[in-house]
């Protein structure tokens, strides 16, 4: 999209202190710009435009990454998405991709079955921390160490965002959730684990990063993670998995505009970003 | 099915079992070893590659159930199955599995039968039942194993095959050719990838069955979970209504009691209730095939002119609860089984004899209400092989 909205109207710079509504200027010639549906602005994949995700969710900005590329990589019509349970299952009916629905922690052993039967799709799962970590941990060990072809990206946000901010697996020492209101003690909570490192030790998996949403620069370097992780399901080289942190301004119990902040010196001080495994062949 | 030409194969029950999903066109397998499942997984995972199809070896039960959801998704026939403790692990997807839609055959090669609750009352959460069918023999779970594919695939939805270790384990010659059942409706609801970027991508999910963008005016961004729920209810309802229930009888023209089992123990039912008649002993017997629906018409028909309606499970007592539900009444029901089980608990059930089974029978004519006080001989009854009094619990 190259220009934003223009204004309805030019009223000028208002004095400072005044709330008062602008008066139009209404003039009979021709608007400068066409109408626009909201729409415009929404990937050609998303159905609808609306959401329940919360403002500054770093969730949608994921979701949209991975639906650009599966887009990018011209696999519109070949994919089969398999949706955990989470916030991100908002958009599970939401796709013009094909969706299918697991249990909370499931997905993995879906897209196993999907991909057993028709190889010529690209299959990928959308799954939290708390999905993916907390409660199917197996699923995605098991997967990855069968070499399966299949992607699975994990939105990793450091709680049980749908729940309400709830401590998971992967929530970093000293982090306020829910339930570890004095942050999370090692000696009382145990230590966050690093999926995306202990992913990238099992020789199944081929292609193995973790990325972030929290700025331009990381949401590009993740997209280019996305892309790299279908490339390897598409040449049969092996698993692929993508971690991806997002905000969660709302679990973790800080201001919108501070949660990229707090996803950079907090969540990424432990989950360090970047490729940890590129077993591709062909770059 | 009339046969014709060399006599069918000699296969153990196991390999039957796999050959009727093969024939019935099951193409995906999964399952994790447990005794006596194990026999129809190796089974499957050697057959399988060779006709195209697909047998994984999965990590736990819940990996079995989860690949072979995925593999339904697809409109692959596909299978997976335990026994009764993997089944417990399996419970949460298969009840998801039913709100999915999905047509999957589950087997459960039980230890004895006190897995009846799981597989009709479901181990599951919410409002959900399927379909459960209970096979005696191996000719009957070669017929029932190919008429699950059916079903399934006529009502998207998961139909559970009770089997066990006599089933698994007895060798007969079986015809295992496919059988058929009549059409199907098309499978334009499986997954292929193809209905991408074309506004109306196919969703395969336990909590709606339509994209938002088709769900009438809305374009909130949430599912209708009350709407589905009860749209899909509906759907289950019909399901259980529809499908023809079904029950072996005997005897039960003048009978003054009658039996009733399921499954392996019925055969010694059967063939106890025959010597029982020999013996002029008014007997009869229901044998329940299919356990959802519960031939509940049938059992209350038999009840209506019987003194006394005896169950015999192999468990502490299970359907005996669906037999009272369906006599309401009638006729006092009695339960005269108990857990009959080898000492490794894989089933090889000491009580499952024919003399035995006499025993327990011939206690449901004793006065009501204290059967544990009758023995053949208080009765002045020639029992034939009373050896000991009858010990009905
Ligand atoms: C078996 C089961 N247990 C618990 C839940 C409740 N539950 C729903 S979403 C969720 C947490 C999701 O966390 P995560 O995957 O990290 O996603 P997020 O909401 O943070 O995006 C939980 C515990 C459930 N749906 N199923
Ligand atoms: S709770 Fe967190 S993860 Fe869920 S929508 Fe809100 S910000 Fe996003
Ligand atoms: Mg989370």
């Amino acid at each position: 999209m190259s220009a934003g909205i223009p204004p309805a109207s030019a009223p000028g710079p208002q004095p400072a202190g005044r709330r008062e509504l602008p008066i139009l200027t209404t003039t009979a010639a021709a608007p400068t710009c066409g109408a626009r549906l909201v729409h415009d602005f929404t990937p050609d994949l998303i159905d609808v435009g609306a959401h329940h995700l919360c403002p500054g969710c770093g969730e949608p900005i994921a979701m949209r990454s991975m639906v650009e590329q599966v887009q990018e990589l011209d696999q519109v019509a070949k994919a089969i998405a398999v949706f955990g349970i989470g916030c991100y299952t908002a958009y599970s009916n939401n796709l013009d991709i094909e969706v299918l629905q697991a249990l909370h922690g499931r997905a993995p052993s879906l897209a196993t079955g999907v991909k057993r039967c028709r190889p010529d799709t690209l299959v990928f799962t959308v799954q939290g921390d708390g999905d993916m970590v907390n409660e199917g941990l197996q699923e995605v060990l098991h997967t990855a160490a069968r070499g399966e072809s299949v992607t699975c990206f994990m939105l990793n946000n450091g709680v049980f965002g749908e729940t309400g901010g709830h401590m998971t697996a992967t929530t970093v020492l000293g982090q306020r959730t829910k339930n570890t209101l004095g942050g999370r003690d090692a000696a009382e909570h145990g230590y966050p684990i690093r999926l995306a490192d202990l992913i990238a030790q099992l020789d199944g998996a081929a292609y193995v990063a973790r990325g972030a949403v929290d700025d331009i620069v990381n949401i590009t370097r993740t997209a280019r993670m996305i892309k790299n992780a279908f490339r390897t399901q598409l040449r049969g080289e092996g698993f692929s998995f993508v971690e991806i942190l997002t905000m969660c301004p709302t679990g973790w119990f800080v201001d919108t505009a501070a949660a990229p902040e707090y996803l950079a010196t907090t969540h990424a001080a432990t989950h360090t970003l970047g490729v940890l495994k590129d077993r591709r062949t062909s770059a | 099915m009339k046969t014709t030409g060399p006599r069918p194969p000699v296969l153990p029950g196991s390999a039957a079992i796999g050959e009727a999903m093969i024939a019935a066109g099951c193409r995906f397998f999964a399952g994790y070893p447990m005794t006596p499942f194990t026999e129809v997984l190796e089974h499957m995972a050697a057959r399988l590659p060779e006709v195209g199809g697909v047998c994984v070896n999965a990590e736990s039960e819940l990996e079995a159930v989860g690949m072979a959801w995925g593999a339904a998704a697809t409109g692959t026939p596909a299978a997976t199955g335990s026994t009764g403790q993997g089944l417990s692990l399996m419970q949460e997807s298969l009840a998801e599995i039913v709100y999915a839609r999905l047509p999957l055959v589950v087997l459960n090669m039980a230890r004895a039968q006190g897995d009846y609750f799981q597989a009709t009352r479901g181990g599951g959460h919410g409002d959900y039942r399927h379909l459960v069918l209970a096979p005696c023999d191996v000719r009957e779970a070669v017929e029932l194993t190919q008429y699950a594919f059916h079903l399934a695939e006529f009502w998207r939805s998961p139909v559970l095959v009770m089997g066990d270790y006599y089933l698994a384990h007895t060798h007969v010659s079986v015809d295992v050719r496919p059988r058929d059942f009549g059409p199907l409706p098309a499978r334009d609801w499986a997954l292929d990838g193809s209905t991408g970027g074309t506004g109306a991508a196919k969703l395969v999910s336990p909590l709606s069955d339509r994209k938002q963008r088709h769900a009438g005016d809305r374009t909130d961004a949430s599912y209708d979970l009350a709407e589905f729920y009860t749209r899909h209810g509906g759907a289950m309802e019909r399901m259980v209504a529809e499908t023809e229930p079904r029950a072996e009888t005997g005897f039960l023209a003048d009978a003054e009691v009658v039996v009733v089992a399921y499954g392996t123990p019925a055969l010694y039912v059967r063939q106890a209730v025959r010597d029982l008649r020999e013996q002029g002993l008014r007997v009869g017997y229901v044998r329940p095939i299919t356990l959802v629906p519960f031939p509940s018409e049938i059992v209350r028909a038999a009840a209506s002119g019987a003194r006394v309606v005896a169950v015999y499970e192999n468990s502490g007592g299970q359907m005996v609860d669906d037999v009272r539900l369906a006599v309401l009444g009638a006729a006092p029901v009695r339960f005269i089984g108990r857990l009959s089980l080898d000492s490794s608990g894989f089933g090889i059930a000491p009580d499952l004899e024919v003399g035995a089974m006499r025993r327990r029978i011939e206690a449901a004519f004793g006065p009501a209400g204290d059967a544990s006080a009758w023995t053949p001989q208080a009765h002045g009854r020639s029992a034939g092989g009373a050896r000991r009094a009858a010990d009905p619990r």
